[in-house]
């Protein structure tokens, strides 16, 4: 008797996965910094625009491959075409290097997650230097929050070639983690398909109370007007469209074989079309909404910032000349410096240099990202906040959330294929191919706990799944279109949805999308050639900043495997499976 | 120097007081020489001198008191109480820290001298006294070691409290145990629920096995509930016994 597939319980699990899924990271930390790069609220042109353009319609497409073919990436695209089931080998691929890295992030949020139920929170007071009359020489130079998150937590070595050992509080967070995640996936649909109804809904409760919380700031008004202020000029940059297109692509985790995965665990007469505008509507909302949140904890770090920098200028001035305490407030000083500066001119000249020029604006200007917007620039507006524990707990709980619902995906779009493979399920029980899965990520995974592994997981990060998942999604898009056949493709969906498909998505799919990912695949590539020799950012602690270095030859190397792998899976299948194509029709031709 | 020269005259003054005056007169010639000697111990930069800055109002607000001579007082009197604190200096009296140019900020530099009141304590000993007693100081102005500075004297910051067990690791045990005892229940459950599979596909099996032997079974079917739905026997088709001619 045939296994029946197992199914989504109800079609809200599923929406509820795929947006678990979508939303994630990226969300919080990439689109706030293109929104502030790229013109503020007239970013919001090119990103709708390309959500309408590029990202529904090839959502909708993955979702419908999926839910027609009822099996993982692998299986889908073989039954697609023989010669393209290396377009799901890839995904395999790059959906193991993306939950290689990934679950780090993971870590490093729980890390923070247990050492916020401490008094004071250890990133907002520096430790005591060895005769405890000052503080940590690296913690004044840089500041707290950056110390705590490069000295505690990662203790980097000052560049790549230097390994260091493993550092075991890392190692025990990550281990937490993949426990975590085995156990969400240990069941499959039936235990993701309740995980997911926290994991998609708790970010948004944790995201509203922010909210709340960061608009009632002092300065986030600052931080928002500054932010969403409309600069039209930058429309006319080519830059913002790309990274427009680019965030949309990354954003919905198209070309991963997760959406596939999730699909295929359908009923066959799921409205799929509906589905795919629901998720990506919400996962643009979404980014949205947390930019807001995040530009009015900017606000409020950015006045926090250069109050802080008036009250220095005004101690130093009070004490060289000795004023009365208090006489110096921040409407005087302009014209107290005039008057100090004629009246003692001699001591004002020797205290000039040592005057700060406090700015409101520059300080709102550094536009950050990544893990450095989540754990260093949250973390300072967080400890300036009153009750700063219940905030700390409650962003770091609701990054938690996001990352772990990510990462459901990035597994299912693994063990989808292997559970589908007869030969791998015959032998073992799903829930050892999941703990398999899990216990080799966990092992390799260690290398981004050693004290260079932050090097390496920026590595991954930036080249693991980047020009990779364009060329799938580029290759799946005209697998679909004109190797399967649009016409034939539009029939099989009509048969099983029971309703026609528009005009608009066979247009999008056979021409705009695929010339839209074209555009960014040359715009990439060209990109990396004439940068010439990649780069990183590694943390210099004696002067307690980030320097610039060059990558050594065999980082280069691993970045070219990592591309290549991917990569070069979809033409080496092909070719293989032609020749074995050509030696069975060989073998067959005799006996015929 | 203009307060040596007043000294001087001073001094020459009392010399053609009439003679009958002589305890006196010696009384207030100490007197003026002590002043003098006194205002020389005292300078801002001098020997053994540190300068106190004192930040009231960003301290208190509103609630900020004003700085007077009976503020000052207590600062002699609780200076005088940190050196009582060092050995060898238990004699040290209020009248022999002496403090000059309070400014507006609130600053002023002081010295502590010897019982003599000829010289000033090393400013070792005095830095050691201040440093031990600092929290003490601090508290009898209602301020803190950001706002009453002793310049060059470094205050001794506070050590973090370190608990014996981090805090983090007790939560992530927590998490860790719970998590684990989660995968264990749901992997044991799981296991239940294919044995049970097991069983039942075997037992179905011997419901087959059963049947098999009173009717027949074409494709998992049994014919049995075939025959007796419906359907007649053409007779025009000869039954299987008669084909076969008897013996």
């Amino acid at each position: 008797m045939e296994k029946t597939r197992p199914l989504w319980a109800n079609p809200l699990q599923f929406v509820f996965a795929c947006i678990s899924y979508a939303v994630g990271l990226g969300n919080v930390w990439r689109f706030p910094y293109l929104c502030q790069m790229y013109g503020g609220g007239s970013f919001l042109v090119p990103y709708i625009i390309m959500l309408i353009v590029e990202g529904m319609p090839l959502l909708y497409l993955e979702l419908a491959v999926g839910q027609r073919m009822r099996q993982g990436s692998i299986g889908a695209w073989r039954t697609i075409s023989p010669y393209l089931s290396g377009v799901g080998i890839a995904s395999v691929v790059v959906s193991f290097f993306l939950s290689m890295y990934y679950n780090v992030i993971n870590a490093w949020a729980f890390w923070y997650l247990f050492h916020s139920f401490q008094d004071p929170l250890p990133w907002s007071v520096c430790p005591l230097n060895g005769n405890h009359t000052g503080y940590d020489e690296e913690c004044e130079k840089a500041s707290s929050t950056q110390y705590f998150w490069y000295r505690k937590t990662l203790n980097i070595s000052p560049s790549l070639q230097e390994n260091g050992g493993v550092q075991w509080e890392p190692a025990l967070c990550l281990l937490l983690a993949w426990l975590v995640v085995y156990l969400c996936i240990l069941r499959g649909t039936e235990s993701t398909g309740k995980v997911v109804y926290f994991t998609a809904s708790l970010p948004y409760c944790v995201l509203i109370i922010y909210l709340i919380r960061g608009l009632t700031l002092h300065g986030a008004t600052n931080g928002l007007m500054y932010m969403f202020t409309p600069k039209m000029e930058q429309l006319a940059n080519p830059k913002a469209w790309v990274n427009a297109a680019t965030q949309i692509f990354f954003s919905l985790g198209l070309g991963f074989g997760s959406l596939i995965a999730f699909a295929s665990y359908n009923e066959p007469s799921n409205n799929c079309q509906k589905h795919a505008i629901i998720v990506s509507l919400i996962n643009s909302f979404t980014s949205i909404f947390a930019s807001i949140v995040t530009f009015s904890i900017y606000g409020f770090k950015a006045t926090f910032n250069y109050e802080n920098c008036l009250k220095k200028v005004t101690l130093l001035l009070t004490n060289t000349f000795d004023l009365e305490d208090g006489f110096l407030t921040a409407s005087n000083l302009e014209q107290v410096k005039g008057y100090l500066a004629s009246a003692y001119p001699s001591k004002y000249s020797e205290v000039f240099p040592h005057i700060k020029n406090c700015s409101l604006e520059s300080e709102l200007d550094t536009a950050v990202q990544g893990t450095g917007l989540a754990f260093i620039v949250y973390t300072e507006a967080i400890k300036n906040m009153e009750v700063s524990q219940l905030w700390s707990v409650l962003y770091f709980f609701m990054l938690l959330m996001l990352g772990i619902g990510s990462m459901l995906g990035n597994t299912a779009a693994i063990l989808t294929p292997l559970t589908d493979s007869k030969i791998i399920s015959s032998h073992l029980p799903k829930e050892a191919i999941s703990g398999l899965v899990c216990l080799v990520n966990c092992a390799i995974g260690m290398v981004f706990t050693m004290e260079a592994g932050n090097y390496w997981f920026d590595i991954f990060n930036d080249y693991a799944a980047t020009l990779s998942l364009l060329l799938i999604v580029l290759v799946e898009t005209i697998a679909v279109c004109y190797v399967y056949g649009l016409r034939r493709f539009e029939s099989d969906l009509k048969a099983m949805t029971g309703r026609a498909v528009s005009w608009y998505w066979k247009v999008m799919w056979a021409g705009v999308s695929p010339l839209l990912i074209v555009s960014l695949f040359v715009f990439y590539l060209s990109d990396y050639i004439l940068t010439g020799t990649l780069k990183y950012q590694a943390w210099d602690a004696s002067q307690g900043q980030l320097v610039t270095k060059d990558y050594p030859a065999y980082a280069l190397a691993v970045i070219g495997l990592l591309v290549a792998s991917s990569t070069m899976c979809i033409p080496l299948v092909a070719l293989g499976t032609f020749v074995l194509h050509h030696l069975k029709r060989g073998d067959a031709a005799p006996v015929a | 120097m203009a307060k040596a020269d007043l000294s001087a005259a001073w001094i020459f003054f009392f010399l053609t007081l009439p003679c009958v005056f002589h305890p006196e007169r010696m009384l207030w010639l100490l007197f003026f020489l002590v002043t003098a000697i006194h205002a020389e111990l005292c300078q801002p930069g001098a020997a053994n001198a540190f300068k106190v800055r004192l930040s009231i109002r960003t301290a208190l607000g509103n609630k900020a008191y004003a700085w007077d001579t009976s503020e000052e007082y207590l600062f002699k009197a609780m200076v005088a109480f940190s050196m009582r604190k060092v050995p060898n200096r238990e004699a040290t009296e209020i009248s022999h820290v002496l403090l000059c140019n309070v400014t507006q900020r609130v600053s002023f530099w002081f010295v502590v001298t010897d019982p003599s009141k000829n010289h000033t304590l090393p400013a070792v000993e005095v830095q050691t006294a201040i440093r031990m007693n600092k929290n003490r100081i601090n508290g009898a102005f209602f301020l803190n070691d950001q706002t009453l500075e002793f310049l060059k004297i470094p205050s001794t910051l506070a050590p973090p409290m370190d608990p014996s067990v981090p805090i983090w690791i007790i939560i992530f045990g927590v998490i860790f145990c719970i998590v684990i005892v989660a995968i264990t229940l749901l992997i044991l459950s799981g296991i239940r629920q294919r044995r049970r599979k097991n069983k039942e596909p075997s037992e179905v099996d011997d419901a087959e096995d059963k049947c098999e032997n009173m009717n027949t079974i074409e494709n998992g079917i049994p014919c049995d509930p075939l025959d007796m739905k419906g359907g007649h026997i053409n007779d025009a088709f000869m039954t299987e016994d008669e084909r076969l001619t008897p013996l």
